[in-house]
């Protein structure tokens, strides 16, 4: 009698978009092993076409409500270089404090509210609200803080007003980003109590490695998110207006996102990426987190990402907190962007909490769009998770549907993918 | 007295309007306790047909997505539309102006048959919607309104008054004074004039006011030196379904 396990998960939740899974396994072979992105596609670059310079950055935003500031970022930095418009120190600080504002938010809501669940083994955080109830009003306080800090810098919490092309639109108090450092130097004990109670089941992280490749940002001066030069841990750096080399897109038929491989079948961008690329430029305290999980360089988990988030979410915690002693420090002023409308093309890279980012635009001497590209983190990893998938299945195929249904879906959840993100277009 | 069963669902959108629920944060937990969120993929694994209220994100933007609409519209005893893309198309609408073949071939290349879209709507293009939640993304004090107001029975006040108001009343410095324009004067209030607080200008995510006043908005527009072009292209960011964009 044939023995057979089948696994269909139509739209995997707590994850961001809209993926499949596939898994047929038959008398102990897997038979079919497949990770399916059936996202609505929206067609941002052709939705970019003759828009104005000022409103690239407001519609790319709308890629994705978790990653709007990562977008926003990356939108203005393309349109900026472009241009040839330069940016004061001030408004490189904030923004690379709006930066971790984003990762914070992004990594505790994952790990709080998504990641959490499949360790304590319930279906979702609601149970926990009764369970679990100080754990989750520690979730929740992190959760508002980092929120809160983007509302300070950005303006908003999703889809921030306050940065534009060549700088900001309005500028924190020094009062009230005095206030916000003694609150992100308070949180260090939610933090830690976090950190042990992912410890305590870091057990339930099912021990998996393939080697693979990663990429991220990398510079020799910071662990590099707002800014850097494309690295790989395969070896070589490359500046980031030679993308393409690295993202090499390609479509497949079961997806409406675009898959990407370099040197390997696939790679791996998020947070594991760049701790195995910049472990030496994490701060002290990140590194200790870091220890606690033997979490080195390079570590092939891919269930470590969550960890790795764990870590940044440290690491950004401690370099908010130098660079607004560095902005009080040079007290902050009101600073009018300054520069001139041209035409040309340009191309910028962030790190955004999900990966690298790409946004590539070309605009005319009236200042519209003719010509845009954007590469999301999530389609880099499209590939790895497939990849991982058929490395993964055949080593717990013997466990019952149930328990491979819940580490399978464990595994595309370790990266965060921001899917609807992930569905986009290329100009071909 | 059984809870109100309440479930989420999302189409073709950024996700950010959900988020903007989870945001509510320690007031979610309040939330909670006076209804049962039976189906919320983007936070939940549970999941129930069985639901009062669905509160739904995202446009429509191909045929085989009208089905699942349908589907939630059949089991939903009051379906809220939730954010722009939902209640206007909003952002989604921007490819509508583009011949949707090019706009395949364009991201798809030889490809493109493969992959299904038409141009994008709001959920009211679709199926009946009893309520919309605006903007982009929803306030998430509104959406606690809202929530208030369905639970009393009531029918939730959506306002018809233009974001001028609001800004006024932030005492703001009028943004065409500043020498930038703005679609305050048409677009509809409950935001708070946000965006001009923050030191930028009306994008019209909340869509138009009942009965705007287009053609006298046109004339302030071009009055301050933008193009025909460029006036139908701040009426199309959001309003890109509506007849004014056209």
């Amino acid at each position: 009698m044939s023995n057979e396990k089948i696994i269909k998960v139509n739209h995997i939740t707590r994850v961001e978009g809209h993926g499949n899974i596939n898994i047929k396994i038959r008398d102990g072979r897997v038979e079919e092993c497949q990770w399916q992105v059936v996202e609505a596609p929206r067609f941002f670059e052709a939705m970019l076409r003759g828009r104005k310079w000022y409103e690239l950055a407001h519609i790319t935003s709308r890629i994705c409500g978790i990653c709007s500031i990562g977008h926003t970022l990356t939108s203005l930095k393309a349109t900026e270089a472009a241009m040839g418009v330069t940016l004061t120190g001030q408004t490189e600080k904030l923004r690379r404090l709006l930066v971790h504002a984003e990762n914070l938010q992004s990594h505790i809501l994952h790990l709080g509210y998504l990641v959490l669940p499949d360790l304590l083994r319930v279906p979702s955080v609601v149970p926990l609200v009764s369970t679990h109830k100080d754990q989750v009003l520690l979730v929740v306080r992190l959760h508002r803080m980092a929120n809160e800090m983007s509302d300070l810098i950005g303006g908003r919490t999703i889809h921030p007003q306050r940065p534009v092309v060549g700088g900001f639109t309005k500028w924190p108090a020094a009062e009230e980003l005095e206030t916000l450092r003694t609150r992100l130097a308070d949180s260090m004990p939610d933090v830690e109590a976090l950190a042990s109670l992912i410890k305590d089941l870091a057990g339930n992280l099912p021990d998996f490695s393939r080697e693979t490749e990663y990429i991220a940002l990398t510079s020799a001066d910071e662990y590099a998110l707002y800014d850097g030069d494309i690295a790989s841990t395969d070896g070589g750096s490359w500046p980031v207006d030679n993308y393409k080399e690295i993202t090499n897109e390609y479509l497949v038929p079961h997806s409406t996102a675009k898959f990407t491989r370099h040197k390997r079948d696939s790679y791996m961008v998020g947070a594991l990426a760049r701790l195995n690329l910049n472990y030496d430029h994490l701060t002290p305290k990140a590194r200790g987190v870091a220890e606690t999980f033997q979490l080195r360089p390079i570590n092939y988990n891919p269930f470590m990402n969550n960890i790795a988030q764990l870590v940044e979410v440290v690491h950004s915690i401690d370099d908010s907190i130098r660079l607004i002693d560095d902005l009080l420090g040079n007290g902050i002023k009101d600073e009018k962007p300054s520069f001139s409308i041209r035409a040309g093309r340009g191309v910028a890279s962030v790190e955004v909490p999900r990966g690298i980012l790409f946004h590539e635009y070309e605009y005319n001497s009236n200042g519209e769009c003719v010509w845009a590209n954007c590469i999301i983190p999530t389609n880099q990893n499209h590939a790895n998770i497939q990849k991982d998938m058929e490395a993964f299945v055949p080593q717990i195929k013997n466990h019952s549907e149930e328990e491979i249904e819940l580490m399978v879906e464990m595994l595309v959840r370790a990266y965060d993918p921001c899917i609807s993100c992930s569905t986009h277009c290329i100009f071909l | 007295m059984e809870k109100p069963r309440v479930a989420f669902f999302d189409f073709a959108s950024c996700e950010g309007c959900q988020l903007q629920v989870i945001n509510l944060e320690e007031d979610l937990l309040k939330v909670l306790e006076a209804v049962d969120v039976v189906t919320f993929r983007e936070a939940m694994k549970e999941h129930s047909d069985n639901y009062d209220i669905a509160f739904v994100e995202g446009a429509i933007t191909r045929k085989s997505d009208e089905e699942r609409l349908k589907g939630i519209r059949a089991n939903a005893g009051v379906l809220v539309a939730l954010g722009s893309c939902a209640t206007l198309g909003g952002i989604t609408c921007l490819k509508n102006f583009h011949d949707q073949e090019y706009v395949r071939k364009l991201v798809y290349g030889d490809k493109a048959s493969h992959y299904e879209t038409y141009p994008s709507r709001p959920l009211n293009a679709v199926v009946p919607v009893d309520f919309k939640i605006h903007g982009c993304p929803i306030n998430r004090d509104e959406f606690a309104m809202v929530v208030k107001a369905l639970l009393l029975g009531k029918n939730p006040e959506i306002n018809n008054f233009p974001v001028c108001v609001e800004c006024k009343m932030a005492e703001n410095i009028c943004v065409f004074e500043k020498g930038m324009t703005c679609m305050g004067p048409v677009t509809r209030a409950g935001c708070g004039a946000c965006c001009v607080t923050e030191g930028s200008f009306c994008w019209g995510c909340r869509g138009l006011v009942d009965d705007p006043n287009a053609d006298s908005q046109r004339e302030v527009l071009a009055t301050h030196g933008l193009s025909v072009q460029d006036i139908l292209g701040s009426f199309r960011l959001y309003t890109g379904f509506s007849e004014v964009a056209k």
